[in-house]
């Protein structure tokens, strides 16, 4: 393997966070800014040996509020960046996450989960931090939240955070979990010319023209960094389109409202599902993250038993696919079966969408996933 | 669900124009003040603008091109200041500022990367981040402005109020031990360290250049006058009386241990150039220390 290549292109034995890392790089990541936690310390450590060979900086910070501040700070410096981190640091980065929801700062967060709350289950898998996920910072704004189911979509999404991050302009989250994080898997690492590399847009306006805050017609605006000649003023306070601290309330409801619209319109473009074996099912398994994988199986068993069982993969958790899911409800499904290593936050999110379906939260606490006999009796129930 | 939002006004960017015509350009430091930004928040009598002129004459003494150089704030009033300068400004969270300058710096190794806050923000809620980035050394100029409170929020008591001074959170008089920022910063390892009031202009401009000039983390505290937020209960007076207890109390005393260096409230306030040490800067290590071994691995 030689060290100063940025796309490993080839086969490979990697666990999900080594893959995160491989991901990032090969989407362009040059800047990581982190601060250990189990279970995502081992992308810490494949970027603090990759980065250096492929001229990018990794720096350990002083903890997960630092990492995600430098992080921002690099993105306006021009250079795609990442951090990584488990729910206490989650928790910590919030603040700067939304400040870089209203920077509108392109760049990636991956969130290892395990059980929680507080300290909780160190080593162990959750899936509880789908809600900070979405709402986890104060006010309104858009998210992009991914979840991988193995080591190879860790690698994929995270190609694909950077992507998003990039076009839409703001912090993309990888849910990722222990059990993807730490698992061993074969990645398959594309030749470069077949990966994306989407770049931030750039302002075609000269300085003193260009308005960094205007969305225009994808409600996005083109960035300019520092050093570029801009000037640009860039505020966490409510701002105006030329970026200056306006606090009033109907700058207020222009910019929020962007925030949140860039995401929503564009919904039909971020949003990924994988179904199978959902076109004649009666019972809809919605699962993601490690618990996809059992339920997965679950949906075979019950097949093989001659139930019409399907299932309703989401690779995408932000923004959730409320229009499939109406869809089906509105087919006349009999209900949906959600497992999840939480107490129910996407059953919540199904139910909002299931128009009065049945649905059966299968629900862990956290530090073990479902056996497939568990949610198999949750389908069983439901037929 | 259906949704009825409301229509907000628009931007108006005639209008935003025709303020900069009417308002920019006028003044000598305009060319680095940001179109349309003045009149700024500050109240009267406070040190923050005195601070801000002595930035940017350093700024232009050492001919710092504009666009080489970006200011970073976090929160108060002191982190307004990034709003008023005409170049890259950041005004970021309350406490971060030093740890995002620290990313834009490493991925813009090139520009001058400047922090600009408050002694609440840099040293209460930000203050781990400061020691930090002293201790890698870390290529930025931080200046401090320490008006011993809590100004945007009111007055409270921060890191810096003195022992038994009245702030409408030590209503009693204060009973923690306030830090000496500058002991602390160079404790912490930084290259440059220096301690002026705002009636030190002139030796505050000349530090500014220091800092533009040198590498590694460099730290300045500059002492202002908070009439509104600590100078009421304390009865210290207007702004301009307290530059003139600034002006009959300080004591320039250059290359001393910071540890010394005192700024009572009543007392002797010590300032000066404490410390001017070279070091290699986190960059310059990581460059060679790490950068060099992996490309040659
Ligand atoms: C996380 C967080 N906590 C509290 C605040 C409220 N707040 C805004 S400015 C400030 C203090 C600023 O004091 P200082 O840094 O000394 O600056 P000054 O206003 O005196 O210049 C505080 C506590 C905040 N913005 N964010
Ligand atoms: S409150 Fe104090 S620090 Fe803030 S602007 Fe007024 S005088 Fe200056």
């Amino acid at each position: 393997m030689s060290k100063s290549r940025d796309v490993l292109t080839g086969e490979h034995f990697l666990n999900g966070d080594e893959a995160s890392a491989e991901g990032a790089i090969a989407a362009g990541c040059r800047f990581f800014a982190g601060y250990p936690i189990t279970p995502a310390t081992e992308i810490a450590e494949r970027m603090a040996k990759r980065l250096p060979a492929v001229s990018g900086v990794y720096i350990q910070m002083e903890d997960e509020i630092a990492s995600m501040a430098a992080v921002l700070g690099a993105s306006w410096g021009g250079t795609k960046s990442m951090t990584a981190t488990s729910g206490p640091g989650f928790s910590l980065m919030m603040e700067n996450i939304g400040l870089g929801m209203m920077m509108e700062t392109p760049c990636v967060v991956v969130n290892i989960m395990r059980g929680g709350p507080s300290t909780g289950l160190p080593t162990l898998v959750g899936q509880g931090d789908v809600m900070q996920a979405r709402w986890g910072s104060h006010g309104d704004y858009g998210v992009i939240a991914l979840t991988p189911s193995s080591p190879q979509e860790a690698f994929d999404m995270t190609i694909e955070a950077f992507g998003l991050s990039e076009k839409y302009r703001l912090p993309v989250i990888v849910l990722s979990d222990e059990l993807i994080g730490h698992m061993y898997e074969r990645v398959v690492i594309p030749e470069k010319k077949f990966l994306p590399r989407i770049r931030r847009r750039k302002p075609r306006k000269a300085p003193g023209e260009h308005l960094p805050f205007q969305g225009g017609e994808d409600l996005v605006p083109p960035m300019a960094c520092a050093g570029e000649g801009y000037r640009l003023h860039v505020t966490g306070l409510t701002h105006d389109e030329m970026g200056y601290p306006v606090i009033t309330a109907s700058a207020q409801e222009r910019l929020v409202r962007r925030l949140c619209d860039k995401i929503r319109r564009h919904a039909g473009d971020i949003i990924r599902i994988e179904e199978e074996a959902t076109e004649d099912a009666e019972v809809i398994v919605v699962a993601y993250g490690c618990a996809s994988r059992t339920a997965r199986e679950s949906v075979h068993m019950a097949r093989r038993e001659g139930m019409r069982a399907g299932l309703l993969r989401l690779l995408t958790v932000w923004p959730f696919p409320d229009g499939r899911i109406r869809e089906l409800a509105a087919r006349g499904v009999k209900g949906f079966v959600v497992p999840e290593v939480n107490y129910g936050q996407i059953a919540g999110e199904v139910e909002r969408c299931a128009a009065g379906r049945d649905v059966l939260m299968v629900g862990l606490m956290g530090g073990a996933v479902h056996t497939p006999d568990l949610i198999l009796e949750a389908i069983k129930e439901m037929v | 669900m259906r949704y009825k939002l409301v229509d907000p006004e628009p931007f108006r960017l005639g209008e935003f124009k025709q303020k900069i015509d009417e308002t920019h350009g006028i003044h000598p430091d305009d060319r680095y003040l940001k179109p349309g930004r003045i009149p700024h928040i500050w109240c009267p009598g406070c040190g923050l603008g005195i601070v801000l002129s002595a930035f940017i004459k350093g700024m232009d003494s050492m001919e710092v091109a504009i666009d080489n150089c970006a200011v970073v704030s976090g929160i108060g009033c002191t982190g307004r200041v990034a709003g008023y300068l005409n170049m890259d400004t950041y005004h970021t969270t309350h406490g971060r500022a030093i740890p995002f300058a620290t990313g834009l710096k490493l991925a813009k190794p090139e520009m001058e990367v400047v922090v600009f806050s408050g002694d609440g923000d840099l040293f209460a809620i930000g203050g781990n981040h400061l020691i930090h980035a002293a201790r890698r050394n870390m290529d930025l100029t931080v200046i401090c402005v320490n008006n011993f409170n809590y100004g945007m929020t009111g007055g409270q008591a921060g890191p810096t109020t003195h022992i038994a001074a009245k702030t409408v959170t030590t209503p009693y008089g204060n009973c923690e031990y306030p830090f000496n920022l500058t002991h602390l910063a160079y404790a912490s390892g930084a290259v440059y360290v220096a301690r002026w009031t705002s009636f030190h202009a002139r030796y505050l401009i000349e530090s500014v250049k220091k800092c533009f000039a040198k590498k590694g983390f460099k730290f300045i505290e500059v002492l202002t006058p908070c009439p509104t937020g600590y100078g009421r209960p304390n009865r210290l007076g207007s702004g301009l009386d307290q530059m003139k207890v600034y002006r009959d109390n300080s004591e320039i005393r250059n290359d001393i241990n910071p540890m010394e260096a005192e700024s009572g409230l009543n007392g002797p306030i010590i300032v000066g150039e404490f410390v001017d040490r070279e070091k290699p800067t986190f960059f310059e290590r990581y460059t060679e220390g790490v950068l060099a071994k992996a490309s040659a691995g």
